[in-house]
């Protein structure tokens, strides 16, 4: 039996939905019989390969590298799953979206009393005037809100998609949750 | 007194009085409508257009909470068009303000995210309009977040109509409109307000809340509304 | 005053313009006075007192003769000469010519097809009647028709005679007065009222307030026949107070008409009783609207409210209300006067009479005319309006304001109704018709319209609030170069939303400029989002990486 090729990826969240998946507990176990995990936070792997099965994205796309990062990902990815609020709504890292960005860089970079007080401009990847949610910048085929979704929600989702259902979220989670 | 009429909603048989609307006769007979702007115990404005049902033989769309019952009306409320243009209307709502459900005190009790479920929204397709909107806690006990504001105006309603203040009221216009205490005042300065926490209470969302809540910890009651109108009814 | 009073008022009148052998009107229409006009006619009368003429030429400042592209304008009548384009200084050479030959160089021939092809009814005595004396009014022939109803008709018979010219709403639907009056008439209430719509807020639109400011008799003379039919004691004109010249005209002709016993208490000494009073709107667009319009006069914010109830049974704090158009009103004395058979001869089967329109855009002859319904787009637009200037070529023409749509040159020979333009998919609106050639483009058109019902929105209904503000946007996107193929989809079903389900007209029609230019013009919409161009080389694309702000 071929094992469905999964992926996690984190953009710009809180982890809070990683978090939430591997709350899933003993059920791990199950889900690791049928999946291998071949991109992910929790795995030490640099570059997202290709022809993966379920990609599960958690997080909004804030950066030049998220936004890189999320097309090559959909390009490689046959189910792409937006996994928690913040990559349906884009959630609290979209608050900033009233103020733009710079605002935010300020009081990281420049208000705080440090040596040498700078905006990086090197390294780190510069930041989009606007966070977006998943599907505004690439195709997404399963949407999972919540804040983060239960680990119930995520057994759901994913126990479906092994069974070659599509996981009916209907009054499961909701923004928020 | 009024006729009682026989109508059809959704093919079902229902009775009631010429007097009644849509809504109540759909809710009294375990029919699902969905509703924001309606408030049981305040004047009804059609205005968030969520309870709109078709009636055969009228070309336009009619809003449940005013249409009165007529004999041998036919009522439909769950068509495929309506429910596109219910989600829409859930949709325009998140992308107008800044509805971040899992920071909002309201969170878990709040109208409009009960719906987004309830209506199967689950991700916004429109682009959000990220508005900046200020945050007015001037008055000693409650706040007034406009990002959470869906100006359903039913705290100008039941401040006018029930409490008798008026204290609120709507400035400007269309996608600029928002509710103001008195003349635009802070809340806090507002000499009409009595303090009486009934807006507060039948806010559907996060915009009136009371001071000191947490996430999600800002529960409202609201039935006291028909309580007071019971009461007004048995006065007269 | 009694019935038998007004010929002798009419017979004073005419004969005091008798002993005039020339009559100078200098029109005295908001156009033409933005030109001057009033310059020119002080001018005028200082020479005429100069000159000593004054016991053989009387001066007035006169309606709009409609060419307000060639304004300022000045006739001399009986001699029916028209000037065109006159300034401060020609008032000797027009003088001079009195008793001679007219002056070439001014003259504007009243016998071209602007003038010749015109049907008015609405616009009677077009420019030959000063607007501010009650008395010229009379001397026209006016407040017969009201004495004729108030001494020889029941209501009945009025609303009878109405419903049977086939008079329709001219404030854009369409809708029958005669069964809107009876409708009124047979609602039960202690009070009725009867509103005269003149919130015209249109972008491009004049015609109301040219008919307010010429005709202001003849809109009270139509009010007060209405009341009298419907049962209503009091009435309102609800003017913009953007028309300050017409809120002065009605006043005065209020003030007048009270005077002269034509308005108030025992109107031409009959039992019948009305007053009328006006009301300022504060530059509202919705408050054309007739449950906003009613709203702002009751002091509220002025939005609207869903109907049913109609005004009609539950109008006017709470009572029987009629509300019609400006020119609606202006049919009413033709109607009594003439009869419905001279009526029903013009137009067509469904929609009778005529219709006042202002042309503007890019046509030669902008200004305001009166044509019979069932006349076509292109003798409108070519012969009337003599066709598009420096040599363009017709794109489209735009009817019913922002709720109205494009319509192309494939249907200029279509008949303007009613009924045909809505099957265009557009409609008749208040009567504003813009004229475009090629250099306009129609997503940039759009978007303009869209702009202004977002602005416009009142904000109380959630379609028409974010709805509109959410399809400027993409309209916007659109014109820039940066929308999708994804975003015209969103866009169309926007459209069809915001027009299903909200509140009112401003709302169900702001997505009709979108709908009717992706109709007709759909190749423009895909240019700029495919090929990243704008055709009529309006919208500016920048082309650079793709960015997202």
């Amino acid at each position: 039996m071929t094992r469905t090729r999964l992926a996690t990826v984190w953009l710009d969240g809180c982890s809070g939905c990683h978090m939430s998946f591997l709350d899933i507990d003993e059920q791990l176990l199950v889900l690791a019989d049928q999946i291998e995990l071949v991109y992910s936070p929790l795995v030490d792997r640099k570059d997202f390969p290709e022809d993966v099965d379920v990609t599960l994205i958690e997080g909004a796309v804030s950066s030049e590298e998220d936004l890189e990062k999320i097309r090559r990902i959909r390009e490689r990815t046959h189910i792409l799953i937006s996994l928690g609020d913040c990559a349906v709504t884009g959630n609290v890292p979209s608050l900033r979206n009233s103020i733009g960005a710079e605002p935010v860089l300020r009081r990281a970079y420049l208000d705080p009393t440090l040596l040498n007080p700078q905006i990086p401009n090197q390294v780190i990847p510069r930041l989009l005037p606007l966070v977006r949610p998943v599907h505004s910048v690439v195709k997404v085929d399963i949407y999972v809100p919540g804040c983060p979704p239960s680990a119930n929600t995520i057994l759901y989702v994913l126990t479906e998609l092994l069974a070659g259902r599509t996981p009916d979220l209907n009054g499961k989670t909701r923004f928020g949750a | 007194m009024s006729r009682v009429v026989t109508l059809k909603i959704n093919d079902q048989d229902v009775s009631g009085r010429e007097d009644e609307t849509i809504l109540e006769l759909a809710r009294e007979n375990g029919i699902f409508v969905p509703t924001l702007c309606h408030l049981e115990g305040l004047s009804d404005i059609g205005a968030c257009r969520l309870c709109l049902i078709e009636i055969k033989g009228v070309p336009k769309l009619m809003p449940a909470c005013v249409v009165r019952a007529q004999e041998g009306m036919e009522v439909y409320t769950e068509s495929e068009r309506l429910k596109k243009y219910r989600r829409m209307v859930i949709e325009l709502l998140f992308v107008e303000g800044n509805h971040v459900c899992s920071v909002c005190v309201s969170n878990g009790h709040c109208e409009l995210q009960y719906l987004a479920q309830k209506l199967g929204v689950d991700h916004i397709r429109l682009e959000y309009r990220s508005p900046k909107r200020e945050v007015d806690a001037s008055h000693e006990r409650f706040v007034l977040d406009h990002n959470r504001c869906i100006l359903c105006t039913r705290c100008v309603r039941v401040c006018g109509e029930v409490e008798g203040a008026h204290t609120w009221d709507l400035l400007g216009r269309g996608i600029q409109s928002r509710v103001i205490t008195d003349l635009n005042q802070p809340w806090g300065d507002a000499e009409s307000c009595t303090s009486c926490g009934k807006c507060v209470q039948v806010c559907p969302t996060g915009a009136l809340t009371a001071k000191g809540k947490a996430v999600g910890e800002m529960t409202k009651h609201q039935g006291f509304l028909t309580t007071l109108a019971l009461m007004r009814e048995n006065d007269r | 005053m009694i019935a038998e009073e007004l010929p002798k008022i009419a017979a004073q009148e005419q004969e005091d313009q008798l002993q005039f052998k020339h009559h100078i009107f200098v029109c005295s229409g908001t156009a033409c006075v933005s030109a001057h006009s009033d310059q020119i006619q002080a001018a005028l009368e200082k020479d005429i007192e100069e000159r000593g003429l004054g016991h053989v030429c009387s001066i007035t400042g006169g309606g709009c003769r409609g060419l307000c592209a060639s304004g300022p304008m000045v006739s001399v009548e009986p001699q029916g000469i028209l000037y065109q384009g006159v300034k401060v200084e020609d008032s000797a050479e027009i003088l001079d010519s009195l008793n001679s030959q007219p002056v070439k160089r001014l003259e504007c021939s009243t016998e071209a097809p602007f003038f010749s092809r015109q049907k008015k009814i609405v616009l009677e005595y077009a420019g030959k009647l000063d607007p501010e004396r009650i008395e010229a009014y009379i001397a026209a022939g006016g407040y017969t028709a009201l004495l004729k109803v108030l001494t020889e008709m029941t209501p009945q018979q009025v609303i009878e005679q109405i419903t049977r010219s086939g008079l329709r709403g001219r404030g854009g639907a369409g809708y029958p007065t005669g069964l809107k009056w009876s409708t009124v008439a047979k609602a039960q209430g202690e009070h009725k009222y009867v509103i005269c719509n003149g919130d015209e807020g249109d972008p491009g639109a004049f015609m109301d307030r040219s008919v307010m400011e010429d005709y202001p008799f003849k809109i009270l003379e139509g009010m007060t026949i209405a009341a009298y039919a419907v049962g209503a004691d009091q009435g309102y004109v609800y003017v913009r107070a953007e028309y300050p010249l017409a809120v002065k005209r009605l006043k005065a002709a209020i003030r007048q008409a009270q005077k002269n016993n034509l308005l108030g208490n025992n109107i031409g000494g009959t039992t019948f009783n009305f007053q009328i009073d006006v009301r300022l709107g504060a530059g509202a667009f919705v408050c054309g609207e007739e449950t906003a319009l009613i709203a702002s006069i009751e002091g509220k914010r002025g939005t609207p409210r869903p109907r049913p109830p109609y005004p009609a049974e539950h109008g006017l704090w709470g009572c029987p209300t009629l509300i019609n158009n400006v020119e609606s009103y202006a049919n009413i004395t033709p109607i009594i006067r003439n009869g419905t058979d001279w009526y029903t001869a013009i137009g067509t089967e469904k929609s009778k009479g005529t219709k006042v329109f202002s042309l503007t855009g890019t046509i030669n002859n902008t200004g305001l005319i009166e044509v019979p319904m069932g006349i076509s787009l292109r003798e409108i637009i070519f012969d009337i309006g003599g066709g598009i200037p420096n040599g363009k070529h017709f794109k489209a023409v735009q009817t019913g304001g922002p709720s109205g749509g494009c319509i192309p040159e494939q249907y200029l020979d279509i008949s303007v109704d009613y009924d045909s333009l809505l099957h265009l998919g557009t409609y008749m609106g208040s009567g504003g018709m813009i004229v475009m050639d090629e250099t306009s483009c129609m997503v940039d058109v759009a978007r303009y319209f869209m702009e202004f019902c977002m602005s416009e929105s009142c904000g109380k209904c959630v379609p028409c609030r974010v709805g509109t503000a959410q399809m400027y946007d993409l309209l916007n996107k659109i014109t820039k170069g940066e929308a999708s193929l994804d975003d015209l989809a969103m866009l169309e079903e926007l459209a069809e939303m915001v027009k299903s389900t909200s509140l009112c007209g401003l709302g169900q029609g702001a997505p009709t400029p979108v709908q009717s230019t992706l109709r007709y013009f759909r190749d423009e919409y895909l240019a700029h989002i495919v090929d990243k161009v704008c055709p009529a080389g309006v919208c500016k694309i920048y082309h650079h990486a793709e960015v997202f702000s």
